[in-house]
C-alpha cells in the first residue's frame, strides 16, 4: 500500500550568524493511513522543524531540500501559495503544544473555527457552519458547547482551549494531524483524557497521526510506529513494541534508562544511568557520528566516519554496532 | 521515636483576589496542612497545577507568610528565629532555571550571594568555599565569572543548587526542580541531588508533578488537591496500596513506559480542577468516580489506614 505521506532524505538549514545549522538531516519516514507515528527526542533534536517544514511554516532563513516529500499525490516541495493553503488545514492539521497562546485571544473561540471551514468549505452557508461547530465541539467532548461557543480563549481552562485546537483541527476532516507536544503544557488527569480524544478520532475517522513528543510513556501507549531523533537526524525508527523491548540505538537505550520509570522497584533510589555530556553544537558538529562524544559503546570508526541508515528486518537504526537483545552491541 | 525535623502545623494560606470594581474575593489556597519531615529523608509532593504545592514550598522558607498556622525547625518555631538562622537552616531550588537566576551577574556572585550576607566570612573563605561547592555539584572551575546566558539547562539547575547548598542547610525545599529540562539531563540532575542528599545528610521536600520521579526519589508521599491532603503515607503505601480515588487516577493517568503495563482497559476521570470556589463537603466530588450524597454535604477528615497511611475519602475503606 501506498504510504500516505512519504518524506525522503528531507534536510533543513537555517542561515544564523554563526553559520549555517542544520537543523534536520537526512531524514526519511513514512506515514500510512490511520497509523499513529510517534516522534521522540530532546529539545534541539529536530522534530519541530520537521514538522514545521512538512506544512511550509518555516521562516524565510531556512532551506528545506528533500528528494521525495509526497503526500497523497501533492509535492509538498512544490505547491503553489494556493495549494498549499488547501492543503495545510483541509488536508494536513497541526495542534500545537500551547493552547493558550495559540489561540487567538481576541476572537470568540467559536468563530475561530468557523474561520478554517470557511476558508476550506466556503459552500457551506452561515447557519449550517453554526452547527458544524457545535457537532465538533461535542465531538471533543466539550459538555456546555453553548458557552464555550461563545468563549474568548482566556475564559477557558488549558485542557478546554486544546480540545479547542482539536476541534480546529479536525473541522475539515483531515487526512493527517501533526500534533506537536499536544499536551506537554497540561496536568496528567487531562493530558490523559486529551490524548484519549485523539486516540478515539484516530480509531473512528481513520485519521493518521504524527505525535511529536518528549515524553516516551505517550508514544508507548498511543503510537504504532516510533521514531528517535537525536541532533536532528532519526537514529531509530520501528514498532514501538520493538524499539521500547529491545532498543537497538545506544541513544535510545539511553534515553529509556534515564526515564525513573523505566526502572524496577528494587532500584530505588539507586543512580540513573545518564549520557555524559550535552547535545552537540550543530553547527560545529562532531566528526563521525553525533553521538560518538556521548555514546558508551563508542569505537574508534565512530570518531571518523558517520553511520548511514541501515534497515534490518523491517527496523531503521543509525549505528555501526547496533545494540543485541542483550543490550550490549552485537 | 525519631524526632522530625521540619514539622508543618495546619497551614493555612488565603490570597485575597481583587476583582472588577474593587470586589475582593478570598482563595484558599492552603486548607489546613500538617506533616513533618524526618532527618535524611525525602518526602515528594505530587499534585496537579493549582494544588498549593509551589505555595506550600513558599511559606516553609518564609518567602510568603501563612494565614495561621506554624512551621517548626528541630521543634522551634521559624517565627522566632532571626532571619540568618531561618536560613541556615532551610533552602530551595527553583523550578526554572531560566527565571530564577539572575543575568547580570555571573555564576561566582551568585553562588557566593548567600555567604556574603548571611556570615561574617573573608572574601576569600568565600570564594574558596564557592569553588568547592561547584567542583561538587559538577561546575568547573573557570565557570565561576561566567553569566547565565552562557549555560544550558542543567548547568543553571546545578547552580541553584550550588547556592542553596552554600549555607549548608539541613533541609532543602525542591520545586519542581527537573520539569524544565530534558530527560538526560533530568536523570542527571536527579543523580546529583541523591548525592548531595547522602554526603551533606539532607532532608528534602520534593515537589514535583512527574510521578515517577517521585516514586524513585521518595520515601514517603504527599498527595495534594486544591490545597489539601487527600493522601499521605510511606512511597509504598501511597503507590501500591493506593486508597484515595484521586491517587489511583493520578497512578492510571501517567503514561507507562514498558508496553507490558499498557492496559487498555484505564479509567480516566472526568472533568478538571475546578478553583477559585469553595464547595461544600469532598473537594474532590466533582470528578470523583465513586462520589455518592454524603461526599456532597460533608468534609471527609483525614483517616488512617494502616500505621502512618492517611487518607480523606468516605467511600474507600
Amino acid at each position: 500500500m501506498k504510504p500516505l505521506l512519504e518524506v525522503q532524505n528531507l534536510s533543513v538549514q537555517f542561515d544564523t550568524l554563526r553559520g549555517k545549522l542544520p537543523a534536520v538531516q537526512q531524514l526519511s519516514f513514512s506515514v500510512t493511513e490511520g497509523e499513529v507515528l510517534g516522534i521522540v527526542g530532546e529539545s534541539g533534536s529536530g522534530k519541530s522543524v520537521a514538522n514545521l517544514a512538512l506544512m511550509g511554516l518555516l521562516p524565510k532563513s531556512s532551506h528545506v531540500s528533500a528528494d521525495t516529500l509526497r503526500f497523497q499525490d501533492f509535492d509538498l516541495l512544490r505547491l503553489s501559495s494556493k495549494q498549499r493553503r488547501s492543503v495545510r488545514g483541509g488536508l494536513i492539521s497541526m495542534i500545537f503544544q500551547d493552547p493558550m497562546s495559540s489561540l487567538n485571544p481576541c476572537y470568540r473561540v467559536g468563530s475561530q473555527i468557523e474561520e478554517s471551514i470557511n476558508i476550506h468549505q466556503p459552500e457551506v452557508d452561515s447557519s449550517h457552519r453554526r452547527q458544524h461547530v457545535e457537532q465538533l465541539l461535542q465531538a471533543v467532548g466539550i459538555v456546555d458547547v453553548e458557552r464555550v461557543y461563545r468563549s474568548y480563549p482566556h475564559e477557558l481552562s488549558g485542557g478546554m482551549c486544546q480540545r479547542v485546537m482539536i476541534a480546529m483541527a479536525i473541522a475539515c476532516n483531515p487526512k493527517l494531524i501533526i500534533a506537536d507536544e499536544p499536551t506537554t503544557a497540561l496536568d496528567v488527569t487531562i493530558q490523559a483524557q486529551i490524548l484519549e480524544l485523539l486516540a478515539k478520532l484516530n480509531r473512528e475517522k481513520k485519521m493518521s497521526m504524527i505525535l511529536v513528543t518528549h515524553d516516551i510513556g505517550v508514544v508507548v501507549e498511543h503510537a504504532d510506529r516510533i521514531m528517535v531523533m537525536y541532533a536532528g537526524q532519526a537514529v531509530e525508527t520501528g514498532k514501538v513494541d520493538e524499539v521500547i523491548s529491545h532498543p537497538q540505538h545506544p541513544y535510545t537505550q539511553a534515553l529509556l534508562h534515564a526515564l525513573p520509570g523505566y526502572h524496577s522497584e528494587r532500584e530505588h533510589r539507586t543512580p540513573l544511568p545518564s549520557l555524559a555530556g550535552l547535545v552537540p553544537d550543530l553547527i560545529h558538529r562532531p566528526q563521525g557520528c553525533l553521538l560518538s562524544p556521548r555514546c558508551p559503546f563508542v569505537q574508534d570508526r565512530c570518531k571518523s566516519e558517520e553511520p548511514s541508515i541501515e534497515i534490518v528486518s523491517g527496523r531503521v537504526c543509525r549505528c555501526f554496532y547496533p545494540l543485541g537483545s542483550s543490550g550490549d552491541p552485537s | 521515636m525519631k524526632s522530625p525535623i521540619l514539622q508543618a502545623i495546619d497551614l493555612k494560606k488565603t490570597f485575597s483576589i481583587r476583582k472588577t470594581w474593587n470586589k475582593v474575593q478570598s482563595f484558599e489556597a492552603l486548607k489546613g496542612i500538617s506533616f513533618s519531615i524526618e532527618k535524611k529523608k525525602t518526602l515528594g509532593l505530587v499534585g496537579e497545577s493549582g494544588c498549593g504545592k509551589s505555595t506550600l514550598a513558599r511559606i516553609l522558607v518564609g518567602i510568603v507568610e501563612p494565614t495561621s498556622g506554624e512551621v517548626l525547625i528541630d521543634g522551634k518555631s521559624v517565627q522566632s528565629m532571626d532571619s540568618s538562622e531561618y536560613r541556615k537552616k532551610i533552602q530551595m531550588i527553583f523550578q526554572d532555571p531560566y527565571a530564577s537566576i539572575n543575568p547580570r551577574k555571573n555564576a561566582g556572585t551568585i553562588i557566593s550571594e548567600p555567604l556574603v550576607i548571611n556570615s561574617t566570612l573573608s572574601k576569600q573563605e568565600i570564594r574558596d568555599r564557592c569553588l568547592s561547592i561547584m567542583s561538587e555539584v559538577g561546575l568547573r572551575p573557570e565557570f565561576y565569572q561566567r553569566y547565565a546566558h552562557m549555560f544550558s539547562g542543567g548547568q543553571r539547575q546545578r547552580i541553584g543548587i550550588a547556592r542553596a547548598l552554600m549555607m549548608n542547610p539541613s533541609i532543602m525545599i525542591c520545586d519542581e526542580p527537573v520539569s524544565a529540562l530534558d530527560v538526560s539531563i533530568q536523570a542527571q540532575v536527579l543523580n546529583l541531588l541523591m548525592k548531595i542528599q547522602d554526603e551533606h545528610e539532607l532532608s528534602y521536600l520534593f515537589i514535583s508533578h512527574d510521578l515517577s520521579v517521585v516514586r524513585h526519589i521518595a520515601d514517603d508521599v504527599i498527595v495534594m488537591y486544591l490545597g489539601e491532603i487527600v493522601e499521605k503515607g510511606t512511597r509504598q503505601q501511597v503507590f501500591y496500596e493506593t486508597k484515595h480515588p484521586y491517587t489511583k487516577a493520578l497512578l492510571e493517568s501517567t503514561p507507562h513506559i514498558r508496553p507490558s503495563e499498557v492496559s487498555s482497559k484505564r479509567k480516566l476521570i472526568r472533568g478538571e480542577v475546578v478553583g477559585h470556589v469553595s464547595v461544600q463537603g469532598c473537594s474532590f466530588q466533582s470528578r470523583c468516580p465513586l462520589v455518592v450524597d454524603r461526599c456532597k454535604t460533608e468534609k471527609p477528615e483525614l483517616r488512617q489506614a494502616d500505621s502512618g497511611h492517611f487518607f480523606s475519602c468516605h467511600v474507600v475503606q
